[in-house]
């Protein structure tokens, strides 16, 4: 399992070919308390950087993008009654969605944590 | 880019931790550490201050020293009626332009101290003050004085369910204001402050004009209290929209008669006939007459999706009968809230409608406003 993030903040966590997709620490603290968050249909094919969900804290909605493409498999439903879990574990249990990956070399040009983490601090 | 402009609280609300934002061409706090949803509930909940010194703050008053010249002259300007001002009344209003569009919408309050009645406090907003000033300058016939407060008062509100009870310690005096009025008063030795029991936020509380000199130390004296946490505009956007009240700008513009916008409320009956004598009469009258024109209502989403401004509004049968004005997540309400023009037909508690959010319809209904209850002390 390896972790990667997008300059957009989101996070990737890759299994074989199984990615699990969502938004780091830091975007959930910058968006403040999230509300909503509006997700995929499962079986939607999405390509790297695109809309894969939306979140809305009480001020703005924001979109979140495909860091790499694939199929959605599954998304995480919890997050419809309980959306503060988006702040309250991003990196966890606040995932927005899984997806089938369909070209791992799109994973090349994605920071790793601790890049991740210097790019964070550079802000 | 322009330099934004600093209240005199900037650097307080960055040792607090504030969010900085521009607005209205100052840096302002949109949050603080204890975030839009905290704050929003810890003002209903108790008391939350604003730092509201980016509004205008002016006086009109005349050379003859009467308060009938300066309320004639404004009389001119604003639908409400200002001659019939008690000392120490306020009263909410709108500058109107000649097509009756909204130019800004204000406080006005009649000075209640003793040797001041004769003059004239206004409050408006940052974004339009220079403009209203220019507004005012043009047209207030000679002999009538308008005096620009901005470079010496600063502005806050306390607002919440223990607001006056917090102010009531510094002064109970507070206590006898009742909504919508106005008095002069100090709160420690030797700070003295405009206040008025009004705000923006549906609950009760106040609004103080404060000198420069005196704000940080008055701020540092509310927030001693242990009901006070500091507000930011994030929540101050929240609380007035759960409300219903009007954000210029969103809600009203050059081209939204005061009548379109729901506020008939703020026009006492003389002052609706066209020959009313004041910027815009003719549109006040006409949209009265015309049940065509476009209403603001409250629009309630089902389901969690905010509905944000511009949103698109159709009816059932997929035509656009309007778009939504404000709109996201009201934390008291518990769910989705926003308002929003909708052609006179549809304005019915009630009504289905549907909203274009990123593409999708989704279902809403037409409300009555506000989200969340009034609180308004009115003795």
């Amino acid at each position: 399992m390896s972790i990667h993030f997008t300059e957009d903040h989101e996070w990737i966590a890759v299994d074989g070919d199984v990615g699990i997709i969502g938004i780091s620490d830091y975007a959930a603290k910058a968006l403040g308390d999230v509300v909503f968050v509006e997700l995929p249909d499962v079986g939607a094919e999405m390509g790297k950087g695109d809309e894969a969900a939306v979140v809305e804290s009480v001020k703005a909605a924001s979109e979140v993008y495909a860091p790499i493409g694939g199929e959605v498999t599954e998304v995480n439903g919890a997050l419809e009654d309980e959306p503060a879990k988006v702040n309250e574990d991003p990196q966890g249990d606040g995932w927005f969605l899984k997806i089938k990956i369909s070209d791992a070399d799109e994973l090349e040009g994605l920071m790793d944590e601790a890049a991740y983490k210097t790019y964070c601090e550079g802000l | 880019m322009t330099e934004l402009k600093h209240t005199k609280l900037h650097s307080t609300h960055v040792a607090l931790g504030a969010k900085m934002v521009p607005f209205a061409g100052y840096d302002m706090p949109v949050q603080y550490p204890l975030g839009v949803l905290g704050e929003h509930k810890h003002t209903r909940a108790a008391a939350g201050l604003f730092d509201v010194s980016h509004m205008g703050q002016c006086f009109i008053s005349a050379e003859d020293g009467t308060f009938e010249t300066a309320a004639k002259a404004l009389e001119k300007l604003v639908p409400a009626s200002i001659q019939d001002l008690e000392p120490g009344q306020q009263r909410y209003s709108q500058f109107l332009n000649e097509d009756g569009g909204t130019l800004d919408d204000l406080m006005i309050s009649r000075l209640g101290f003793e040797g001041h009645t004769h003059k004239l406090y206004l409050v408006v907003n940052a974004g339009c003050k220079d403009a209203d000033y220019a507004h005012m300058r043009k047209h207030l016939p000679e002999g009538v004085t308008l005096d620009v407060k901005d470079d010496t008062l600063s502005l806050l509100a306390l607002q919440g369910p223990k607001a006056v009870e917090v102010l009531a310690r510094l002064n109970p005096a507070v206590k006898d204001l009742v909504f919508m009025t106005h008095t002069d008063l100090p709160l420690t030795q030797t700070i003295w402050v405009h206040i008025s029991r009004s705000g923006y936020t549906g609950e009760d509380g106040c609004e103080i004009s404060v000198k420069h000199d005196d704000v940080i130390a008055l701020t540092k004296l509310l927030l001693a209290e242990p009901e006070v946490e500091m507000i930011g505009l994030g929540a101050r956007d929240s609380l007035r929209m759960e409300a219903g009240l009007c954000l210029y700008g969103h809600e009203l513009d050059p081209s939204v008669s005061p009548i379109e916008a729901g506020l008939i409320w703020s026009i006492q009956k003389h002052r609706r006939s066209a020959d009313a004598g004041y910027l815009g009469a003719a549109r006040v009258a006409s949209d009265l007459a015309d049940k065509t024109t476009k209403r603001l209502v409250g629009i309630q989403p089902e389901g969690r999706a905010p509905a944000r401004e511009h949103t698109e509004i159709q009816d059932m049968d997929g035509n656009v009968i309007g778009e939504i004005t404000s709109g996201g997540f009201g934390p008291t309400a518990g769910g989705p809230v926003a308002m929003g023009y909708v052609a006179r037909k549809f304005v019915k508690a009630g009504t289905p409608v549907q909203l274009i959010v990123r593409g999708k319809p989704r279902p809403a209904k037409v409300v009555k406003m506000p989200f969340a209850p009034h609180n308004y002390f009115r003795g």
